[in-house]
């Protein structure tokens, strides 16, 4: 292979930092919603990702022990990231990272020391509450958690967050599991240039509403450093061929990143040459 | 005495500990973590950790989650 030929290879290979932890995948799933935990560990497995999103939930004491999904994760090959999904106030985000940080631990998983932090302000839009989740990552941040913060696409409340010391910003592309794609990609492309202002390797990762694989490339394309996705996988007709798709697109949004695209013009400009042609125009 | 576990009331021997109460609903100390009062008990601390009368806990493991 040539010179270039490597490093393009090699560029595109490049490990995503996001605080201390270095991910080789640009590409994070989460593992809810699977119809079966095996679908779900082969799809994890088909989307290249080696960090996974974890919820963390009350344990059922008296209906029996059904299946354990840590029968299915690879702790050895997996970044657990334990969420505060599902919680409305600092104050409980902030407690169930904390669970989430104790079972990480006993697991001796290296996650134990991040969480993606998920402070909601409506049921219905799964919308954060920008409030709640400002004042959540400073008293995570203040109790050493690197902190990857759930957000809206508004570039001020990023900017707010990222001073508040998230160790990444994570904006939604659209509504949790809407299937949207990324509905406002100017926001997005502000957001990456606030952030990475003086910091070009400052994380910020776009989270939720990928529908399909073209969604997490365009993120891809935009500079995101990274796409987080799970219902897209999770609810495709056939999961483990969306993971596939899901691990490609990411690449090649990346390498399309990295390579520059071409300006949008009105007009055409012709590939093949002018000079020689055996036709005549009939206008212009 | 009476605790209240994950919501629901729960009966145990006085000044039992949370490694007690884990071995009573048969629950691994691996993937767990255990909240009395809305502060976590490390593992480490479970054999030692004594309950008393109206402790609320959260017992919680690991589920799929986005």
């Amino acid at each position: 292979m040539s010179q270039a030929l490597t490093e393009i290879a090699l560029s595109s290979e490049q490990t995503l930092r996001v605080g201390s932890h270095l991910l080789k995948s640009r590409l994070i799933v989460g593992t809810g919603k699977y119809d079966t935990y095996a679908t779900m560990r082969d799809s994890l497995a088909l989307s290249g990702a080696d960090c996974i999103t974890v919820a963390v939930r009350r344990e059922r004491l008296y209906d029996g022990q059904g299946q354990n999904i840590l029968d299915f994760l690879d702790l050895q090959r997996y970044t657990l990231l334990p969420n505060t999904a599902g919680c409305y106030s600092a104050a409980d985000a902030v407690r169930v990272a904390r669970m989430g940080r104790e079972i990480l631990l006993s697991l001796e998983n290296s996650g134990a020391d991040w969480v993606k932090l998920e402070c909601l302000g409506d049921a219905k839009t799964l919308l954060p509450d920008p409030l709640e989740t400002l004042r959540a990552t400073e008293q995570l941040v203040a109790d050493g958690f690197q902190v990857l913060v759930y957000a809206s696409d508004d570039p001020v409340m990023a900017r707010r967050l990222k001073q508040a010391g998230a160790a990444a910003v994570m904006p939604a592309g659209s509504p949790i599991g809407s299937g949207q794609g990324v509905l406002n990609p100017n926001n997005i492309r502000i957001i990456l240039e606030f952030l990475k202002d003086g910091d070009p390797d400052y994380p910020v990762i776009v989270d939720a509403g990928v529908g399909t694989a073209s969604d997490v490339t365009i993120a891809m394309e935009l500079g995101a450093d990274g796409v987080l996705l799970n219902t897209g996988i999770a609810h495709a007709r056939d999961p483990l061929g969306m993971a596939r798709a899901m691990h490609a697109a990411c690449e090649a949004g990346r390498l399309a990143y990295l390579a520059g695209r071409i300006p949008k013009r009105l007009y055409a400009t012709a590939s093949s040459p002018a000079e020689g042609v055996i036709s005549m125009r009939p206008y212009g | 005495m009476n605790v209240i576990v994950n919501g629901q009331p729960h009966e145990l021997p006085d000044s039992a500990t949370v490694a007690e109460l884990l071995r009573q609903l048969e629950l691994p100390q691996r993937g767990m973590a255990v909240e009395v009062n809305q502060a976590i008990v490390p593992r480490a601390r479970h054999a030692e950790h004594m309950l008393a009368d109206g402790d609320k806990l959260e017992v919680v493991s690991l589920v799929g989650g986005g």
